[in-house]
């Protein structure tokens, strides 16, 4: 092994000063500027912020959907140039393939995995739906599945091929609030057993600090880290646990602040 | 009780058809030039026992069969590479847009001129006819694939051919399917309007046959083509286009 391995907490993701304009057909806008953050290896990471703080622009950079204008970002040594298996992206969608089943949708990114037999894939296909709680519904096609099964088939879709970093983008807030509590769980056993990078982007403040190790707080116009905090809660975190309610409070008040302040300047 | 779907239809066509019968036979308009049923169905009967409807029927389902699978497999890819790359579209994809809109009948003195009365004439005006609606309805459903789909794959690392043959091809098939009915149609059209304005030596079909109809007045066989012509596009939908829709429809969930 080498030397760097044997730190505690290597950075999975690096980002340095990254920044991206767009020219929309409102004129130019800055969605992140100078954005400089290191996720560790095995860490919970929870981007949170009003809309337009380019959070979901983060995101689409570091699934390598998007490029950045300045600044560089890197998995571990490799700098992110474009889409790749080690960082899966859930989207606020499940963006299931509607002519493939459960199974097959989950097999879609094994299949793309050449190492692997077809049994091995078919295994590990298996294991994940039946640990999102849908073994029993692995002929079933997307439009027969609830909203909520449709995201955890997306969850183990996810998950299968084992990436290095997995990427969700609001991937809870077209659910019901008892699904959502549900799927909260699901991911913190997940995320528990399997001891996954997990990089969530969100505008809701309870669930970011239910969820994350880090909550990062972004401010708009133009995107920019505000805040971090370290949420030292212990796992599993329950949403309606007291000490969770407190926390948030706190983020919130920091993001108002914020707001607050920049609407006198 | 609750009557089957296909009662009230099948009463009314009996009605209309009984109503012609009877319009004719009592003398308020010319036999000749408005045949009654009865006349259409036994010079139906007629040519069924000879065979010429159907040596008819089969002449021109071959040329309808070869002309419509040779503008499919050229649409296909074609429109594909309209919705691939850019500066494509802004060529083929336009004169695709404008010549789709040109009716096939425009093709025939050129056919006829490069190919002479020959199958390679007719056929030639079949593919121009389905060709271009298959491109522009290719392009357009490549176009309107849901990029939350491609995005997706791509993370999960399609690319390439891969993301054409599983997500793009796929997600696209209910707006290729319609299009590819859309060509059938046309080269249909494309076929009769050949047959009857080019006398092919190579074969004798149905256009030919309601030409010929027309030539020695007799229009119980003008009208018997016509039925004939109506009946295997109706088939045509009914065994191949139908269930095809039907599965897709099914199993995605877009079923009304």
């Amino acid at each position: 092994m080498s030397s760097s391995k044997d730190r505690a907490t290597p950075a999975a993701l690096t980002l340095r000063n990254v920044t991206k304009h767009f020219n929309g057909a409102a004129g130019h806008v800055t969605a992140v500027e100078d954005i400089s953050l290191d996720v560790r290896e095995g860490e919970f990471l929870v981007l949170v912020g009003p809309s337009g703080c380019g959070k979901s622009t983060l995101l689409n950079l570091l699934a390598g959907l998007e490029h950045t204008d300045e600044g560089k970002i890197q998995l571990g040594e490799e700098p992110v140039r474009s889409p790749g298996r080690d960082r899966l992206v859930m989207f606020q969608q499940d963006a299931l393939f509607p002519w493939l089943n459960a199974l097959e949708n989950v097999m879609f990114g094994l299949r793309l995995k050449p190492d692997l037999t077809e049994e091995e894939r078919l295994e590990a296909a298996r294991y994940y739906l039946t640990l999102v709680g849908l073994g029993d519904k692995e002929k079933a096609r997307p439009h027969e599945l609830s909203g909520g099964m449709r995201q955890r088939v997306a969850l183990a879709r996810s998950l299968a091929p084992n990436p290095r970093v997995l990427l969700m983008d609001e991937p809870f807030s077209a659910l019901d609030a008892l699904t959502r509590d549900q799927l909260y769980g699901d991911i913190q056993k997940i995320f528990m057993n399997r001891k996954k990078t997990i990089i969530l982007v969100t505008h809701n403040i309870r669930e970011a600090v239910c969820l994350g190790d880090r909550v990062v707080l972004l401010s708009p116009h133009p995107g920019r880290i505000q805040q971090i905090f370290d949420i030292k809660l212990p796992r599993p975190r329950r949403m309606n646990d007291p000490a969770l309610a407190t926390l948030a409070a706190e983020v919130t008040a920091a993001l108002s602040s914020h707001l607050d302040s920049s609407k006198i300047s | 009780m609750k009557l089957h779907r296909s009662v009230i239809p099948t009463l009314l066509a009996l009605l209309f058809v009984g109503g012609w019968e009877w319009f004719v036979r009592f003398g308020h308009v010319n036999e000749v030039l408005v045949p009654p049923p009865s006349h259409i169905l036994s010079w139906f009967w007629e040519s069924l026992r000879n065979g010429e409807i159907l040596s008819a029927t089969l002449v021109t389902m071959r040329r309808l069969l070869i002309g419509f699978a040779i503008g499919a497999a050229l649409g296909i890819p074609l429109g594909a590479l309209c919705a691939r790359v850019r500066w494509v579209r802004d060529t083929l994809g336009v004169l695709a847009l404008g010549l789709q809109t040109l009716p096939s009948v425009c093709w025939v003195p050129l056919a006829l001129l490069w190919f002479g009365q020959q199958e390679s004439a007719v056929l030639f005006v079949v593919v121009m006819g389905t060709v271009w609606a298959v491109v522009i309805a290719v392009q357009e459903s490549v176009l309107s694939v849901h990029p939350l789909y491609l995005r997706a794959a791509m993370t999960m690392g399609s690319k390439g051919t891969h993301l054409w043959t599983h997500v793009i091809f796929p997600a696209a098939l209910p707006g290729i399917l319609s299009g590819m009915k859309q060509g059938w149609a046309f080269a249909w059209r494309s076929l009769m309007a050949a047959e009857i304005f080019v006398v092919i030596l190579t074969g004798f079909g149905l256009g030919s046959l309601l030409h010929a109809g027309r030539e020695l007045l007799r229009m119980d066989q003008v009208m018997g083509v016509m039925v004939v012509v109506v009946a295997v596009g109706l088939l045509a939908d009914l065994i191949f286009f139908a269930p095809i829709e039907r599965w897709l429809r099914r199993s995605r969930g877009l079923e009304r």
